[in-house]
Formats: structure tokens, C-alpha cells, sequence
């Protein structure tokens, strides 16, 4: 499957790494081209030797998207450090571009639920973090 | 009328005040706290702390009974996310967003906000008013209904230059509505001719701004 990543921080450059081994076609997009460094963490090659692809620019461009190659991109997953970054983005994806599988990275637990409510699947740190430390708690006290 | 604003930058500082000085009921949010604090001293109450692109900071400011939700932050994605939450999860009925890049505007339109107001394209829309040898001027855009109503100068030697609006060749869906001449305003009979340097108004469906421009610009005569 081809896969677009936008945002090339912690999450979403291990996402890449793991999603090039098992074989899929990855292409990352990021403002910040060192980010490109991120991705190559552990690998022994630079990231385009290992196969994948790297743009620089906002996800919100329509260049910089094509580019990365929205238009055959199977699964969009919107992974910046930014929440309505990340909802716009994956909903310009959804509508305008018709990527089937969007996924979505929101730290914000009430806007993720919302969100999902409106078919996205949203995925939230925030609330699993929040849910760990209850049953954490719930174990000692 | 109860009205939020969303960042309380010069735009959404001033519009506070206009608003409320016009007898509003009005909630500005603003997320930076010193700016917050700077523009309390003025509008007390009016103000409240907060990123507005969060639901409970939202519903604090009272989202559920608001008339009006105005987006003016200098994020697009934000100004983007408030209005939709306004108009999709709190049904507030007229929003009104601010665009900050032009280019980011069809997005706004691929997610039903309207209307999205840009400050690049507003100055364009007067550059075009007041230079005249631009061309085709659009004075209103009723996108919802796909209408739209444009001004445009005769030229010299174009195809429209004295002819009868009856014997002009104009796409189907363009109607001329009004001639200015002379500093003087009125609706054409069939006969009427129009001349050089008239000023034309029509109704359009949008997309035929370039089949109208073919026949009121200057050397479109000999093209035809």
C-alpha cells in the first residue's frame, strides 16, 4: 500500500520506519527538512536508499501534497505536532483527495471524540495516556 | 445579538468594540495571556482566557447561545476548526471566518465555511475597482446561489462598441442588467446601444468571466 505521512516527529517518523519494513510504499512530508534525519534513526542507510520518500512542506500546499503523491496515497495519516493542523489536513485528505483510510493524530480528547463521532478515526496519546494512569492508580491505591 | 470572536488580534480587538458599541453582546477569547490581560483593561468582562479551538473553552464563553461566531485568529487552521465546530456541533447559525493565506481559501469552501473573508483578496477586489483598465470587476459573488454580478468597461474597438444589447452574442446564463454613462445609471431597452466607454453591468453564472471579457475588451472586433 502506498502511505503518506505528514509529520515527521517522534510518531509519526517510527510509523514510517515500521510501516517501509514491512514492505509498503512510504512517502513523508514535513515543513522542516531536518526532520529528514529522524527517519533514518537506526536504519544503516540514508531513508531513500531503504526505499522511502521524503518532501519538504505544509501539509496544507497543494504542491507540496502532490509532491508526496496524495494522489495515490491508500492511507493518510496526519501525525504534526499540531491538533487542528492535523484534523484540517485530514480532512482535506478525506474530501478533496478521497484517500480511503485516514488516520489522525489529536492530543486533545474532547476534540478526538468529536471528531470521531464525525467519521474520522482520530487517535488520541492524551487519552490512553489518561486511562493508563487510572488503572496504574487503580492497582496501588 | 450575541456574538464570540475568536483571537484578539487588531482584527478581533476592533470588531469587539464596534460590536459592542453597536449595542452586541459580545465574548472575545484570546489565548496569549498578555495580550489577554492588555485588552481586559479595556473590554473587562467581554474578554475570556483561552484557546478557543478547545470545546470547553467554547461552551464556557457560551457558544450554545451565540448568534454569530466570528473567526479572526492568524491561523487558518484554528479559524478553520472554530467556525466548523461552531456551525456543526453547536449549531451556532451564521459563522464568519477569516482566511489568512489566499491560497488556503478553497479548503475553507471544501468544508462548508462561508463565508471566509481574506484581506488579500479584498485589497485585489479594490485594485481592480479603481483601475478601470483592468477589466472585469466583481461587485457581488452569491456563491451559494452561483450567481455572480460584474461591471465591465466597453472598449474602444471591442465587440460590444455600438451595438444593441439585442444583437449582442452573449452566453447563455449572462444578462445585462445596467449601462453607466456619462455618471448616470440605467436599464437598456433591447435597442440600446452600447458605446465606447460604457460601463456594463451583468448577472453571470460563474465561469464566464473570460467569454465576457472577449466581447467588451478593446481589439476583440477584428478577433471575432
Amino acid at each position: 500500500m502506498f502511505i503518506l505521512i505528514v509529520g515527521a516527529g517522534r510518531v509519526g517518523s517510527s510509523v514510517a520506519r515500521s510501516a517501509l519494513a514491512a514492505g509498503h510504499t512510504v512517502s513523508v512530508l514535513d515543513e522542516d527538512p531536518l526532520s529528514h534525519e529522524r527517519l533514518e534513526v537506526g536504519l544503516n542507510t540514508t531513508w531513500e536508499e531503504a526505499g522511502g520518500r521524503f518532501t519538504v512542506g505544509h501539509g496544507m500546499e497543494v504542491d507540496a501534497l502532490t509532491e508526496a503523491g496524495i494522489h495515490e496515497a491508500d492511507v493518510f495519516i496526519a501525525s504534526t505536532d499540531g491538533d487542528n493542523t492535523n484534523l484540517t489536513i485530514s480532512q482535506i485528505a478525506q474530501k478533496h483527495y478521497e484517500v480511503e483510510k485516514v488516520i489522525v493524530r489529536v492530543m486533545d480528547p474532547a476534540r478526538a471524540a468529536w471528531y470521531r463521532e464525525q467519521g474520522l478515526h482520530t487517535i488520541c496519546p492524551t487519552q490512553h495516556a489518561i486511562e493508563m494512569f487510572q488503572s496504574a492508580l487503580g492497582e496501588i491505591a | 445579538m450575541y456574538v464570540i470572536i475568536a483571537g484578539g488580534g487588531k482584527v478581533g480587538w476592533n470588531l469587539a468594540r464596534e460590536l459592542i458599541a453597536k449595542g452586541n453582546e459580545v465574548t472575545l477569547i484570546e489565548n496569549r495571556r498578555m495580550r489577554y490581560l492588555t485588552i481586559e483593561q479595556e473590554l473587562e468582562h467581554a474578554i475570556q482566557y483561552g484557546d478557543a479551538t478547545e470545546l470547553w473553552v467554547l461552551e464556557r464563553a457560551g457558544i450554545q447561545r451565540a448568534d454569530l461566531t466570528i473567526a479572526v485568529t492568524g491561523d487558518d487552521e484554528d479559524n478553520l476548526l472554530v467556525c466548523q465546530m461552531a456551525k456543526e456541533k453547536y449549531l451556532c447559525e451564521r459563522i464568519i471566518a477569516r482566511v489568512n493565506n489566499p491560497r488556503n481559501r478553497a479548503w475553507f469552501e471544501l468544508l462548508g465555511i462561508q463565508p471566509a473573508v481574506s484581506a488579500t483578496d479584498l485589497i485585489l477586489r479594490l485594485i481592480e475597482h479603481e483601475v478601470p483598465s483592468y477589466g472585469l470587476v466583481h461587485l457581488l459573488d452569491l456563491r451559494d446561489e452561483q450567481l455572480e454580478i460584474i461591471e465591465v468597461e466597453v472598449g474602444p474597438d471591442s465587440r460590444a462598441a455600438n451595438t444593441a444589447v439585442q444583437d449582442m452574442d452573449l452566453p447563455e446564463g449572462a444578462l445585462i442588467i445596467s449601462l453607466l454613462r456619462g455618471g448616470r445609471g440605467f436599464v437598456p431597452k433591447a435597442d440600446t446601444v452600447i458605446e465606447p466607454g460604457d460601463e456594463v453591468l451583468l448577472v453571470l453564472d460563474p465561469g464566464l468571466e473570460d467569454a465576457i471579457t472577449e466581447q467588451f475588451a478593446s481589439g476583440t472586433r477584428g478577433a471575432a
